[in-house]
């Protein structure tokens, strides 16, 4: 069977080097992909191992998807913030923004995390106290104590701060992007510097850097495994529970890689379709 | 009325560097109220240096610069107060892209002018139709050739009612077969009685719509005259120069 032309049956106009090429061209990467989901699928449904880790997992999800949403959301706030204040002329808002973008960029996140959760946290705390017991000499305000502040607080703040640096620098690329022309044409106008920024800059600067801003929303889904570290219970941590009482490691770990490609999946799509929807100018 | 009316502008001894260049060395200018000057000179000879002078675009070296009697400081809200007495055209157009040409006109009316929606748009339908191109109100900057931007840029400036029009070489990045639209235009606000300040290469619109026609070489003013001496008499050797170069 092996030793028959491949072209025994040609189809009319087809030759071997175009059924190749036409193969060749075909999203391979895809099609393994999906035929893995459903394997992984077709076990979590008949395999009683794997729906009980899919159950386990599971409970992980919402607190996943809570803490790259919310962490993400900050994290744009800041960048905004921080992009205004990189190509501010003021040179307290340029150097305090440069700062912020250069102390997050030269420090690891989990560093960063570890650092906010157990330095920051408890120097906050301390400060709130003694801040109460000034006002109130008593000690009736100064009950704070660091249990007050939930590791999922810390670390969804920890996130926002370190993306927030990442993205000021998106925003002040982006802002940078458009012509010096526009920002001349509205201040001639006679608009302010905020108004030519909020009604002409920014709804191109943003249009522009949507594909980065969704590239890192992707990021922060598979970064949000970190909170793992401070013990808040994502899909992650679920997983390392699991494993560490059950000693079961290659289907933990199958399912908890299976859940995040298919949550990115779904997100890099949904990026992708809202930025052709917001990607050009009305029409 | 007084029998000598106030000038629109006046300008004192301007100068502004660019670091060691000095782009603008000493000039000073007096526009009347309702005239046209336009001014002309090689690349480099300071002129629209000086026009973005007048709106605070480039900040001066030196000098003072008055705009219908106040005089031109650091102070913010009385820059923005005269930027909004000021229309400027540029040369690149610098229409908004994300807005349409409507909404590029109703913009700072509503923003700094603080006029209602519906008062902005009928200015806007206005001055579009006083343009010629009440037809693209709804379409976007991208979909519209370089001659008709233009015309949505100068009504974009006309719908702040502007005391001083700046035109800033306005038909320099324009098609040949687009200049005159805008040559047009121009010419019929010209006739209107609005103040203008034009840098261009245009010598048929300093011969035809300017009151006055100033030469700047080397960020100093050469020669400054009606436009018929100047083009048929100039005393300078350097703008004979000039115009035998240009005008062949």
């Amino acid at each position: 069977m092996a030793s028959e032309p491949a072209h025994a049956t040609p189809a009319p106009g087809t030759s071997q080097a175009q059924v190749l090429g036409r193969l060749s061209r075909l999203p391979w990467w895809l099609i393994l992909m999906l035929l893995a989901g459903v394997f992984l699928t077709y076990q979590i449904v008949n395999d009683d191992l794997y729906s009980f880790i899919f159950g386990k997992l599971r409970q992980g999800i919402l607190t996943t998807v809570l803490v790259t949403v919310v962490a993400y959301l900050f994290a744009v706030l800041l960048g905004l913030i921080g992009g205004l204040g990189r190509v501010s002329k003021n040179p307290v808002l340029y150097n305090l923004a440069t700062l912020y973008v250069q102390i997050i960029r030269g420090v690891p996140i989990l560093v960063q995390i570890f650092y906010f959760a157990f330095v920051l946290v408890p120097a906050l705390v301390g400060l709130l106290n003694w801040v109460g017991g000034l006002v109130d000499p008593q000690g009736a305000l100064a009950t704070f104590s660091n249990q007050d502040v939930p590791m999922i607080v810390r670390v969804v703040v920890a996130l926002a701060f370190a993306y927030g640096g990442f993205e000021a620098e998106t925003f002040r690329a982006g802002i940078e992007s458009i012509g010096k022309g526009q920002m001349e044409a509205a201040r001639s106008l006679g608009m302010s510097y905020v108004q030519a920024m909020r009604y002409v800059i920014l709804p191109q600067a943003i249009r522009r850097i949507l594909p980065p801003l969704g590239n890192d929303f992707v990021s922060m889904l598979k970064d949000s495994s970190l909170v793992s570290v401070l013990g808040v219970r994502d899909i992650t941590q679920e997983a390392r529970l699991y494993m560490a009482a059950s000693f079961i490691y290659p289907p933990t770990l199958n399912m908890l890689a299976f859940l995040y490609l298919s949550m990115t999946l779904i997100l890099s799509l949904a990026v992708k379709w809202i930025e052709t929807r917001m990607g050009r100018y009305g029409h | 009325m007084d029998a000598t009316p106030q000038p629109m502008i006046v300008i004192k001894n301007l100068t502004k560097h660019f670091g060691r260049v000095k782009a603008v060395d000493g000039v000073s200018l007096t526009v009347e109220a309702g005239k046209v000057m336009v001014i002309i000179g090689p690349s480099g000879s300071g002129k629209s240096t000086v026009l973005r002078c007048i709106n605070h675009l480039e900040v001066p070296t030196g000098g003072e610069i008055w705009v219908d009697g106040i005089k031109l400081t650091h102070n913010r809200k009385d820059i923005n107060a005269i930027r909004a007495e000021v229309g400027m055209v540029f040369q690149q157009f610098n229409l908004f892209p994300h807005l349409t040409a409507l909404e590029n006109i109703t913009l700072a009316q509503r923003t700094v002018r603080k006029r209602s929606e519906a008062d902005a748009r009928r200015i806007a339908l206005q001055q579009l139709e006083r343009v010629g191109i009440p037809e693209k109100a709804d379409v976007y900057p991208g979909q519209l050739s370089g001659g008709q931007q233009q015309r949505v840029a100068i009504a974009r400036a006309l719908a702040m009612n502007p005391k001083i029009m700046l035109f800033d070489e306005p038909t320099s990045a324009l098609d040949p077969e687009m200049i005159k639209e805008v040559l047009d235009v121009m010419q019929d606000l010209a006739r209107s009685g609005m103040t203008m300040v034009v840098v261009t290469h245009e010598m048929g619109f300093a011969k035809n719509a300017a009151d006055e026609v100033v030469f700047m070489d080397h960020g100093v003013i050469v020669e400054r005259c009606a436009p018929d001496e100047f083009f048929d008499n100039p005393r300078e050797a350097r703008t004979r120069q000039f115009l035998s170069q240009i005008l062949r």
